[in-house]
């Protein structure tokens, strides 16, 4: 074999050797989008966990309030049960404004407000919004990253060959799930 | 310099800073290429004494990064902060790390009426970030926001591993000048005449002296690079730019001193600490970039 089949060999390896580091870069980044979505999981978990503490803490000043308590308790089990991510908008969209109310009630009590325990769950609240935003992001982030790499050229070869679909984003419908919910008085 | 009209985003900021990144540090390195060259001009031989001279600074500059974080919060009395005495703050925290996909960094408290923040740690597993209590006090909570976003985006961007190699270049450069200048008065005193006279080689004495500035200038460009990587980046994490900008400000219009730092540690924080310092214009000596216009930046993104 001559000079030329050597090149043409080392050409072939060199394209071997980028095939294989593409196809284990987009298996990296694929695998951060699942991570990232358990992590608006674990998040949504933790508020799921505050409301009943909260829907308490409330009770105790507002017991006669009965209609914004179920809500909240009905749109917190929908949040729980729902298994597509139709369900979860959905879910999202009960929870903002049962808990909008919710606020809106305390907000006629003072000595609530005042109450360490309140402010406490506020605080772990407003928090836990934020986190459930931020991991939300940071979801959208790794999806955007994993476009980049497997709709890009030549790689775009790799990824057709190795079945790597595109993902959804992560996008709010519904105009009164964007805001954040108004925790601070 | 000719600053786009239009707004920037956050994401051709950060590419362009990485950019810069690279070409300063592989100007450093040519520059410790350039140095080594002219070296083995006057020495035909010896270049194996070179080994253990930059084997101990690199086990001292390894040393110093690997127990960084200790380093660096002993020296300032940073305590841990305790969840349950600073929820927003540990919260804060923690919602930036899952924005930026790293675990949490372990947040410490200075206490000083001084508004000031920095990160420090090898690696986003030991990172830590403290704030004063000046800072809690004197930010709201966007600004806050966008001052945690900044350091966190400093361990993102592996920041404190990267100005530590950087300082070890520079320790290499300087090193290997300051040798090569002892070895040359040495040698002149054995023999007469030698290599002098030949202009190239003069020009390469000259080239070794001035290395050792235009290492730790280079250096100080890294250092700004960096600061406005970390901008961008924690702009990016926050997706709100404004709030670092405002903090920016209120920060250096705060004149308090900074107890707990010194000139070994100012580098670190987000603003200079020694405010007597602040006050240069684009300056060449500076770690810092002026404000003005990491404001400007944060506000056309």
């Amino acid at each position: 074999m001559g000079i030329a089949g050597w090149v043409v060999l080392g050409v072939v390896a060199l394209i071997v050797v980028w095939a294989i580091a593409t196809y284990n870069r987009m298996i990296v980044l694929r695998n951060r989008i699942e991570n990232a979505w358990s992590q608006v999981d674990v998040q949504l978990r933790r508020r799921y966990d505050l409301i009943p503490n909260l829907v308490e803490t409330v009770k105790g000043y507002a017991a006669h309030e009965r209609q914004t308590f179920e809500e909240v308790t009905k749109a917190r089990q929908a949040g729980i049960d729902a298994r597509t991510v139709q369900d979860q908008a959905q879910a999202e969209n009960l929870i903002t404004g049962a808990l909008r109310r919710l606020f809106a009630v305390a907000e006629a009590y003072p000595q609530l407000r005042a109450t360490e325990n309140f402010t406490q769950l506020q605080e772990e609240l407003a928090g836990t919004e934020g986190k459930i935003a931020y991991a939300r992001q940071f979801y959208n982030d790794s999806v955007l990253g994993y476009h980049n790499l497997i709709q890009a050229f030549p790689a775009r070869i790799v990824a057709g060959l190795g079945g790597f679909q595109p993902r959804d984003y992560f996008e709010i419908e519904e105009e009164a799930a964007r805001g954040p919910i108004a925790v601070q008085f | 310099m000719g600053r786009p009209a239009e707004p920037i985003s956050m994401f051709d900021e950060i590419a362009a800073n990485r950019r810069r990144s690279y070409l300063l540090i592989i100007g450093i390195v040519l520059l410790i290429i350039g140095v080594v060259y002219v070296f083995g001009l006057y020495f035909d031989l010896g270049h194996w004494v070179l080994i253990p001279a930059v084997g101990f600074a690199l086990a001292l500059a390894w040393g110093s990064y690997y127990y960084s974080d200790q380093i660096v919060l002993g020296m300032s009395s940073a305590q841990p902060v305790v969840r349950e005495e600073e929820p927003y703050l540990w919260n804060t925290v923690e919602g930036l790390a899952i924005a930026a996909g790293l675990p949490m960094p372990r947040p410490y408290l200075i206490e000083d009426s001084a508004p000031n923040a920095f990160a420090t740690g090898r690696d986003p597993q030991h990172a830590a970030i403290a704030v004063t209590r000046g800072l809690l006090d004197k930010l709201n909570r966007a600004e806050l926001e966008g001052v945690i976003g900044h350091e966190m985006a400093h361990v993102a961007n592996f920041d404190i591993r990267f100005m530590t190699l950087v300082s070890v270049l520079v320790g290499t450069v300087v090193l290997l000048s300051d040798w090569m200048l002892r070895s040359l008065r040495y040698s002149r005193s054995r023999r007469s005449g030698g290599k002098g006279g030949n202009p190239l080689l003069l020009i390469g004495l000259v080239f070794v002296i001035l290395s050792p500035i235009i290492a730790q200038l280079m250096k100080l460009a890294l250092s700004r690079q960096r600061e406005y990587l970390a901008d961008a980046t924690g702009a990016r994490l926050t997706r709100y730019p404004e709030g670092l900008a405002s903090a920016l400000q209120k920060l250096t219009a705060d004149t308090e001193p900074l107890e707990v730092a010194n000139k070994a540690t100012a580098h670190l924080y987000i603003i200079n600490p020694l405010t007597e310092h602040r006050g240069r214009l684009n300056s060449l000596f500076s770690t810092h970039p002026p404000i003005e216009e990491r404001v400007k930046r944060l506000r056309a993104m």
